[in-house]
């Protein structure tokens, strides 16, 4: 059984995505981080990124392979986690704080309400 | 096989420092047998099937007429006039065909993959493991030996051989007994901190050992003498095996391109297949496998780079989503286990 906090919302390629205010702070699901295991590189956007829900905004490298990470909303990118370029193991240890992977100025926050809740994403990966 | 159990880079380390055990029972397994058997499979594979003595194995590979691989295998002599070939799963189709077409009279083929269950066990604390599982009665096979024996009234082969750069043994046995030998094997090692691995630790073991990978590092546009491997390649028997023309000329005028291991000198992202070298702005290459490395801790690569650039110390530049970062070629194997 993997976490999956309920204040946050999940798109179906396992991001989460938390919103305060216009920002939404993304990152990849406890389960995800499982099936990837040993993450030995992230690939991070620049500061200034526009992009469209769905779009390759990130590229995390397990030992297995590399695996594009989908922006799970539309916006710019206004912070990445430059933690995560020295320590990539954090998206293993700390999925849901410390290896946060970007944050976006959201552009319709309305997008975010079609992501699943905790209960949806659940049933989805089938826990 | 799955491709992890617990996670990639415990089951490897498994491997290293203890012992893991792979379910191969997908790899096929091709029974060759008759007087004209042996003359039969040195017409057909490279290496000189002749030197093997009853319970040998070598590696070999079987070509196309260019002379490029169709697969990589190893061929045991079970019996003066009894061979086993255990190839690829991938392979196993194509294979067939080739050998069924080229078959002559006298010579009698059977395909036993579909019956035939295998498990390898390798890891430095693999032979203890196998002694205290088999018993006392066990005849041990030297590197590269196969020998039969019986575990609860059913025929066990046990081969000397592997693809993880450990010791180890590769047994093969009936389907039927298949998930009892497997869940009793892993009872009986793991006193020895034996642990079961999956397809993810068996390639990044293969690649640290520079075992090519069907399919990735050979192909069917590529020769064992581009590849390296002309050890196993016996252009002095008398036999002429599909592609020999193809690998003298080779062996005399040189190749354009040559299969290179390399390794990531940047902290950058670890080599995968398909990704471009350069030197300037020349293109000199392309990666055929990559990973990171579980041992080493940097990225780890096969590629196939023009001669000029092959030799190690070469600096080469990866292009990885639109960046370069540096590589350095190196000396093969990138890992040797103390002996």
């Amino acid at each position: 059984m993997s976490t999956i906090p309920e204040q946050l919302r999940y798109a179906a390629s396992h991001e989460w995505i938390k919103v305060e205010g216009e920002t939404g702070t993304v990152g990849i699901s406890d389960h995800a981080q499982h099936e990837l295991n040993d993450v030995v590189y992230v690939e991070l956007p620049k500061v200034g990124t526009k992009i469209a829900a769905g779009a390759v905004v990130a590229v995390i490298e397990s030992v297995k392979a590399a695996s594009d990470i989908y922006s799970p909303a539309s916006g710019e990118v206004v912070e990445v986690n430059g933690d995560l370029v020295k320590k990539p193991e954090l998206v293993n240890s700390d999925p849901y704080g410390a290896a946060w992977l970007f944050r976006l100025k959201l552009s319709s926050p309305a997008e975010v309400e079609a992501l699943k809740d905790a209960a949806g994403y659940k049933s989805q990966i089938g826990e | 096989m799955p491709v992890q159990y617990t996670g990639i880079v415990e089951e490897h380390k498994a491997v290293r420092e203890a012992a893991g055990v792979f379910d191969i029972s997908h790899m096929g397994e091709f029974f060759i047998s008759g007087s004209n058997g042996l003359a039969f499979l040195n017409g057909l594979l490279t290496n000189d099937a002749a030197k093997l003595g009853v319970g040998q194995g070598q590696y070999t590979l079987m070509l196309n007429e260019q002379g490029g691989v169709i697969d990589d295998l190893i061929l045991y002599r079970l019996h003066e006039e009894e061979f086993l070939l255990v190839v690829n799963a991938a392979k196993i189709e194509e294979d067939r065909a080739w050998i069924r077409k080229n078959i002559p009279a006298g010579v009698v083929f059977c395909d036993k993959s579909d019956v035939t269950g295998a498990l390898a066990l390798q890891g430095p604390k693999a032979l203890e493991i196998a002694r205290a599982f088999l018993g006392a009665g066990w005849p041990e096979p030297k590197r590269n030996e196969i020998t039969s024996y019986s575990w609860n009234c059913q025929n066990v082969l046990a081969a000397r051989t592997g693809y993880t750069g450990e010791d180890g043994v590769e047994l093969f046995f009936v389907n039927d007994i298949a998930e009892n030998f497997f869940l009793s094997l892993l009872e009986a090692g793991k006193p020895l901190g034996l642990k079961p691995c999956g397809l993810g630790a068996r390639d990044t073991l293969r690649l640290e050992a520079c075992l090519p990978l069907n399919g990735n590092d050979l192909s069917a546009l590529r020769t064992p003498i581009e590849a390296g491997l002309g050890l196993f390649v016996s252009l002095t028997k008398e036999a002429d095996f599909p592609g020999k023309d193809v690998l003298q000329k080779q062996k005399t005028n040189g190749v354009n391109q040559k299969l290179v291991a390399f390794r990531l000198t940047d902290k950058g992202p670890p080599p995968r297949p398909h990704y471009r070298l350069f030197l300037g702005g020349e293109q000199v290459g392309e990666t055929t496998s990559g990973a990171p490395s579980p041992t080493l801790g940097y990225g780890i690569g096969l590629a196939y780079v023009e001669v000029e650039e092959a030799e190690p110390g070469t600096v080469l530049e990866m292009e990885v989503r639109g960046v370069r970062v540096l590589v350095e070629v190196v000396k093969k194997p990138f890992y040797k286990r103390a002996v």
